[in-house]
């Protein structure tokens, strides 16, 4: 049995190479967390509270654009709602854990963290608090880090538009979706996504293009269902 | 308090949700129902499309050249990579068109 203490240093080094190519992920939102209106203080304590790269993003990009502060909430909301299945399937993982262990271990499921811990555990290692401490507190100490960084660059940049930093959230936008494209169901979700949400953005208007296409894509899903062997991928 | 530290805060609130419910609710299931699980999956890539399809349907024609740029760098380039050529590609398609 390994020592906690070789096991917290072993999560810290799962984090890895994720974590150094999500860094200038974070700083990219701190940077446009402030050109969206956001002290840089405000940036930081977003990525150390809500600690979910996509959904701070689309509640920035909704934050520029106005919007009523519930359907900001609800979008972030409906972005994380994925993790319901990575807790469902971690916490059946995590039976060394003491229950105020667990507690503190979800808020760290983050989605590098959560493939990491299934790695793991394919490999035959239980899971232990140490090692899920180890790697979710280098993710949160590093994203919470570059953030700010990001937020003090973004702060002294004049013109946004001038470099096409309005469109790095689009871009960053298709690429999540285009690295989901293993996923079962994918190409008719995002179709029936895309279409309602095109329609809804015509006839129905902002924001609500968001949660009208996000139904249509979640529905087309469900009445697929799954294939048999079916694996999840994250 | 401001709107904006509300929202802040109640979005991490929202968020911590997310993480402890599966592990709270789903774990009484024995296992997951197959729809159930197959629309909970289809739920980041469905919201995310609906974010990015506004600028591809009814951007500038630079905006939309550079998607659909990004788009095809995505098929071969991890995301940073796509990242940077997607970059590039609206500096440089706005400089051209206007």
């Amino acid at each position: 049995m390994p020592t906690d203490r070789a096991e917290f240093f072993q999560g810290v080094k799962s984090a890895g190479a994720p974590l150094l190519a999500a860094m200038p992920f974070g700083a990219l939102f701190g940077a446009l967390a402030v050109e969206n209106g956001m002290s840089v203080f405000e940036a930081t304590l977003m990525s150390a509270t809500v600690f979910a790269g996509a959904s701070q993003m689309v509640g920035i990009d909704l934050f520029g654009a106005q919007i009523a502060p519930w359907l900001i909430v609800f979008s972030i909301f409906a972005v994380n709602f994925r993790h319901v299945l990575y807790s469902a399937v971690t916490g059946q993982r995590m039976a060394q854990f003491k229950p105020w262990q667990r507690y503190v271990s979800f808020f760290f499921l983050v989605d590098p963290h959560f493939a990491e811990s299934e790695h793991r555990a394919e490999r035959g290692v239980p899971l232990t608090f140490a090692w899920f401490i180890g790697g979710g507190l280098t993710w949160w100490v590093v994203w919470v880090f570059v953030s700010y960084l990001g937020a003090l660059f973004g702060s002294l940049i004049e013109e946004p538009e001038n470099y096409g930093f309005d469109l790095l959230l689009p871009i960053y936008f298709l690429s999540l979706v285009l690295a989901f494209r293993k996923r079962a169901n994918w190409l008719p979700v995002v179709a029936a996504s895309g279409i309602v949400a095109v329609l809804a953005f015509h006839f129905v208007g902002s924001p609500w293009h968001v949660s009208l296409g996000g139904l249509a894509g979640v529905a087309v899903a469900a009445i697929i269902g799954l294939p048999k062997n079916h694996r999840m991928v994250v | 308090m401001s709107t904006t530290m509300l929202v802040i805060l109640a979005a991490a609130v929202a968020t911590y949700f997310t993480r402890v419910a599966g592990h709270i609710v789903l774990s009484r299931f024995e296992a997951i129902p197959p729809r159930l699980e197959a629309a909970l999956n289809a739920v980041p890539a469905a919201v995310l499309t609906t974010i990015v399809v506004p600028s591809l349907a009814f951007g500038s024609l630079a905006d939309q050249a550079a998607l659909v740029v990004a788009g095809v760098a995505a098929l071969y380039l991890p995301p940073l990579g796509m990242f940077a050529v997607g970059w590039l590609a609206v500096v440089t398609f706005r400089a051209i068109l206007g």
